[in-house]
């Protein structure tokens, strides 16, 4: 199936004072019509730049873009200018943030600021809008949706903001819509409640879903596909199956290693020893190999290619591939 | 609302009267007596200085004096020493004079602040940016005087147009509009010259206003949501940096007593800096206490009108 | 479904160790580097180091009774000599005879050579300057800083009370009224330092509000933070150029006079960011550790906040020494700075401007020099912000 929305092999830096920080190198993901991708990583791997790319909202002087493309549908994303890539925006793919609190404008109306994403793609009038945010509002949730038009941001909690964001998103029709960390700064009940709202929408309205995590637990719940995201790189992808049964990663391995279900009682909980490298000052060789407990020679020198397991299964790590099938 | 106005009176208030003792206290505890206002003069017989003395009540201990001198000064009766005439119908004229210079100085700060400070914020580290900071930091170095030279020397010799007072003399048998391009002459150089610090300072602050607000999440959100950068930045970011200088607007009201002693006194404008210079050097205590007092009492309405239009924009604040 | 992975999945140490990460710096040396890119910055600080040394030469080279360069000695006959130029008359005794050979800055109305006027002008400007936002910022950090950090704690009534009564006392006192004067100042004082500590310890323990009787008499007044920031307010509403020019005028002139006056009158902006730091750094949870830990408050205040608070300090004190310099020059020109025949670079320019068009110098060269300084300090104060401000980071 063709899909939705591919990036290519996209490198992203940004200017320091002293360093450039190389945050993606190489990086290329897909989502297919109707599905739900999870681009999964620790903080700082650069996922969220990767979606920021898409939309082109990238901050462009300390970012560039130096290689790359983004197709969606027919379109190369990278080249449109501005005014074409406003079409485009809202429209055809929409996006939901991390920050619910700050990222509504404190001095308009949510109803104001919810019209003005549909009245800027589609030319109906007032009262329609409004009509339309009423629905909307409905649908993502709210209660007394028209009372709550005239509401500031400040009198909602921030469960309710990002239910606003998340209508917002959905009201000119996207045909992808990605989330970044949607529900990282909401309580965790808060949490359950949002991420079945997306599964809802996903398959009420049959649009694809890209959604950036850390957060192990939730891609479990949703992810038809899942492409694991380390230093600015893509270190395994696959099936949300395959990925869990069978990591062909040690990066993958050690993530879920750390779920707490899968630790064992009475022993310490695991975490991948290390931390993450900065972006300017990243290790040769494979980006992983410091942290890594099967690392070889080999591992230091030369940058992994990917290597397919079959069944649209890739990991980049030759050493696993190179074993017979063991102990997965 | 009427609770945060009844206690914002009631605070205001009590600081008023603070000022009035404490200047007060600060102008009699200097050494020097008033009364030695024109000692030069041969018709301050001792008689008269006795006479004056009492006159004043400055045989009586302070706080009376006090007590006497706010009666006089809230009931308008306060007369200056100098000239005997009253201290607010003095003000008033200078105030008068003043006004014009106040209200173009003014305009031209607001006006010309924004769009340089806006400009600058959205194109960041351009070129017009870093010629508008560079701009900004010199007119705020350059010392006032010198800047006055300056320019007098430019339009005097270059345009032949005089510029010193108010009008040009014998001006008032001309036509109507001759008289009004003299005066509108004479106007504009202070004017300018007042206005040149004002805008250095606030576009500064419009511009670093407009870069913290751009920097926000829901500006990344508008421009998500497929808006044209104008809408993004004239609408979303500029609604938000501007809520801070509707409540500044409340604090120019102070601006129409200072008046600039350098500026009258460099173009012989006869304002009300120039009357406060005067009656320091005169040591009329009136009207120097009348135009603090006045000064005060502008400095708490303008704080009281600020923290009003704070609460009408600012969704946020609803007291 | 796999099982669970034994730790035994950790690399190797030196693995770890060889990762490369971040150099890592201390706060002060990362400011300065990233202050040290801000060339504009650096050529303030530079055109402030040449402007000391150039004072303090000055001042050692003008002073004294028999000056290297004598800023004083009056030519009638080679009064308004341009610069550069040689003087005309031929008889001139040794003293009158310009040091350098030439006058390097012209004269002025007086003949006096203006560039040893400017050099004996350096040090006036460098010191009003210098001492002035010393005296405010220590003023600015003591009240902000009280009020920042005592601020919730509040005075009881009858202290109020007490303070009042010794106020009043004072007022008579200084009106004439000297019995009841020092009567009352006696008893305020009597009360504040033995009568109230007692009360207090006797009538209310630190943790029950205090009810009935003893909450009448010795319940909560008002907090420091309102008191201060009520004394700002009132400070605030004097207009400040007005203010000094008042104060300088009527006190005898004299440079200390100066200084002192625009010390007292510029304290509240620092007041002020002293305050809004010490609000915020005292929520955070560094103070709370430590205040558990039984640290006292002053060790907190002196060795945990006010290096935190210093920033903005800092920045509005380099602002402030051009303000002052200004200030100092605006005073000087209308005729109120330092007493002639002392020389400063206001008093140059003001004495100048009657010359205006026959003797442009006179005017250009204090004005220019007050420029390039005021400038730099400006330049030296913003680059400061822009370094020490991790927000504003130019990325």
């Amino acid at each position: 199936m063709k899909p939705l929305l591919s990036i290519e092999d996209l490198h992203v830096e940004f200017r320091g004072r002293r360093a450039t920080a190389r945050v993606l190198e190489g990086v290329s993901y897909d989502v297919r019509p109707g599905e739900t991708v999870c681009v999964v990583g620790e903080s700082g791997c650069g996922k969220t730049v990767s979606a920021l790319s898409i939309l082109g909202i990238l901050p462009v002087p300390p970012a560039r873009i130096t290689q790359g493309r983004v197709r969606f549908q027919d379109l190369d994303l990278l080249d449109l200018d501005e005014e074409a890539l406003q079409e485009v925006r809202g429209n055809r793919i929409s996006m939901v943030f991390q920050e619910p609190m700050t990222s509504l404008n404190p001095v308009f109306t949510i109803g104001d600021q919810i019209r003005e994403a549909i009245q800027v793609h589609k030319k109906i009038s007032d009262e329609e809008a409004r009509d339309r945010c009423v629905s909307l509002l409905h649908d993502v949730g709210i209660a007394s949706p028209r009372d709550r038009l005239r509401d500031y941001p400040h009198q909602l909690s921030g469960g309710q903001r990002q239910r606003v964001m998340i209508a917002m998103a959905l009201s000119c029709g996207p045909e992808l819509l990605i989330a970044d960390e949607p529900t990282t700064a909401l309580d965790v009940t808060i949490q359950v409640q949002i991420l079945k709202l997306f599964q809802e929408i996903q398959q009420q309205k049959g649009l694809s879903l890209l959604y950036i995590t850390h957060d192990l637990g939730v891609v479990a719940q949703i992810a038809d596909r899942i492409f694991v995201m380390y230093a600015g790189v893509i270190t395994e992808q696959g099936s949300a199956r395959a990925i869990f049964h069978e990591p062909r990663h040690p990066y993958t391995k050690g993530l879920l290693s750390s779920l707490p279900a899968r630790a064992r009682r009475g022993s310490p909980l695991y975490s991948v020893p290390g931390a993450v490298p900065d972006p300017a000052h990243k290790p040769e060789g494979c980006p992983f190999h410091p942290r890594c407990p099967i690392a070889e020679n080999a591992c230091r020198k030369t940058f992994p290619e990917l290597c397919d397991w079959g069944d649209g299964h890739l990991s980049r790590c030759p050493v696993l591939f190179k074993k017979p099938d063991k102990d997965g | 609302m009427v609770s945060f106005i009844g206690r914002s009176v009631v605070q205001k208030t009590v600081t008023l009267f603070f000022v009035s003792v404490l200047s007060f206290l600060i102008i009699h505890l200097a050494p020097g007596e008033p009364s030695q206002v024109d000692p030069l003069n041969p018709k301050f017989t001792p008689e008269m200085v006795e006479r004056f003395r009492k006159a004043f009540h400055l045989d009586e201990p302070l706080h009376a004096q006090y007590l006497y001198f706010y009666r006089n000064l809230l009931s308008g009766d306060l007369a200056s020493w100098k000239d005997n005439r009253p201290v607010l119908a003095k003000i008033w004229e200078r105030f008068l004079n003043s006004l014009p210079l106040f209200i173009v100085g003014t305009l031209i700060t607001w006006t010309l602040s924004f769009p340089v400070g806006i400009r600058s914020a959205i194109r960041r580290g351009g070129i017009y940016d870093r010629s508008s900071t560079f701009l900004a930091y010199l007119l705020i170095s350059i010392p006032g005087f010198f800047f006055a030279y300056i320019l007098i020397i430019l339009v005097v010799t270059r345009f032949h147009v005089p510029v010193i007072g108010m009008e040009t003399f014998g001006m008032a048998d001309a036509t109507l509009p001759r008289m009004l391009m003299d005066r509108v002459w004479h106007l504009l150089l202070p004017s300018i010259l007042g206005a040149t610090g004002g805008i250095a300072i606030l576009s500064r602050y419009v511009r670093s206003q407009m870069l913290e607000v751009e920097g926000q999440d829901y500006v990344r959100t508008a421009r998500a949501k497929g808006l044209p950068e104008e809408q993004v930045h004239y609408r979303h970011a500029l609604r938000n940096a501007l809520l801070p200088f509707v409540t500044m607007f409340g604090l120019i009201l102070p601006g129409l007593i200072g008046g600039s002693v350098i500026i009258e006194s460099i173009f012989s404008w006869p304002g009300m800096g120039r009357m406060a210079y005067e009656a320091i050097l005169a040591r009329d205590y009136p009207v120097i206490l009348t135009v603090n007092f006045l000064s005060a009492v502008l400095v708490l309405a303008g704080t009281f009108i600020s923290d009003l239009l704070y609460m009408v924009v600012d969704p946020r604040i609803r007291l | 479904m796999t099982e669970p992975h034994k730790p035994t999945l950790t690399p190797s140490a030196d693995a770890l160790e060889q990762a490369p990460s971040a150099p890592r710096q201390g706060r002060v040396q990362e400011a300065w580097e990233r202050l040290s890119e801000n060339r504009l910055a650096l050529v303030g600080l530079a055109v402030f180091v040449v402007f000391f040394v150039v004072a303090v030469a000055g001042l050692l080279l003008t002073s004294g009774t028999e000056p290297v360069l004598d800023p004083a000695q009056i030519r009638l006959q080679e009064k308004l000599r341009p610069p550069m130029s040689s003087p005309l008359a031929e008889a001139l005794t040794p003293e009158e005879a310009p040091d350098l050979g030439i006058f390097l800055m012209g004269t002025d109305d007086l003949g006096r050579d203006v560039f040893a006027r400017m050099l004996q002008g350096a040090w006036v400007s460098l010191t009003v300057g210098f001492v002035a936002v010393g005296i405010s910022v220590l003023i600015g950090i003591f009240m902000g800083g009280v009020a920042g950090y005592f601020g919730d704690r509040s005075l009881r009534r009858d202290q109020v009370a007490a303070a009042i009564l010794f106020l009043i006392g004072g007022g008579l006192l200084a009106s004439g009224l000297t019995g009841a004067g020092w009567v009352l100042m006696g008893a305020g004082l009597f009360y504040l330092v033995l009568m109230a500590p007692w009360l207090g310890r006797r009538f209310l323990t630190k943790r029950r509000h205090p009810t009935g009787a003893s909450g009448l008499l010795l319940g909560r007044a008002l907090s420091m933070d309102t008191l201060i920031m009520r004394f700002v307010d009132i400070m605030l509403c004097f207009p400040s150029f007005f203010l000094i020019l008042t104060v300088v005028a009527l006190l005898p002139a004299s440079i200390y006079n100066i200084m002192i006056v625009i010390g007292l009158t510029s304290w509240m902006g620092a007041a002020r960011f002293v305050r809004a730091e010490f609000l915020s750094l005292r929520e955070q949870d560094f103070v709370t550790a430590a205040r558990a830990l039984g640290v006292s408050d002053w060790r907190i205040i002196f060795r945990h906040m006010i290096p935190n608070a210093v920033a903005p300090v800092l920045v509005s004190a380099t602002i402030g020494i051009a303000t002052a310099i200004l200030t100092e020059a605006g005073l000087s020109f209308l005729g109120f700075g330092v007493p002639p025949p002392h020389a400063t670079w206001g008093n140059i320019l003001s004495d100048g401007k009657r010359f205006i068009f026959d003797a442009p110098w006179l005017t250009f060269i204090p004005g220019t020099a007050i420029l390039i300084v005021v400038l730099s300090f400006n330049l030296f104060g913003e680059g400061l912000r822009d370094a020490l401000n991790p927000k504003l980071r130019e990325r």
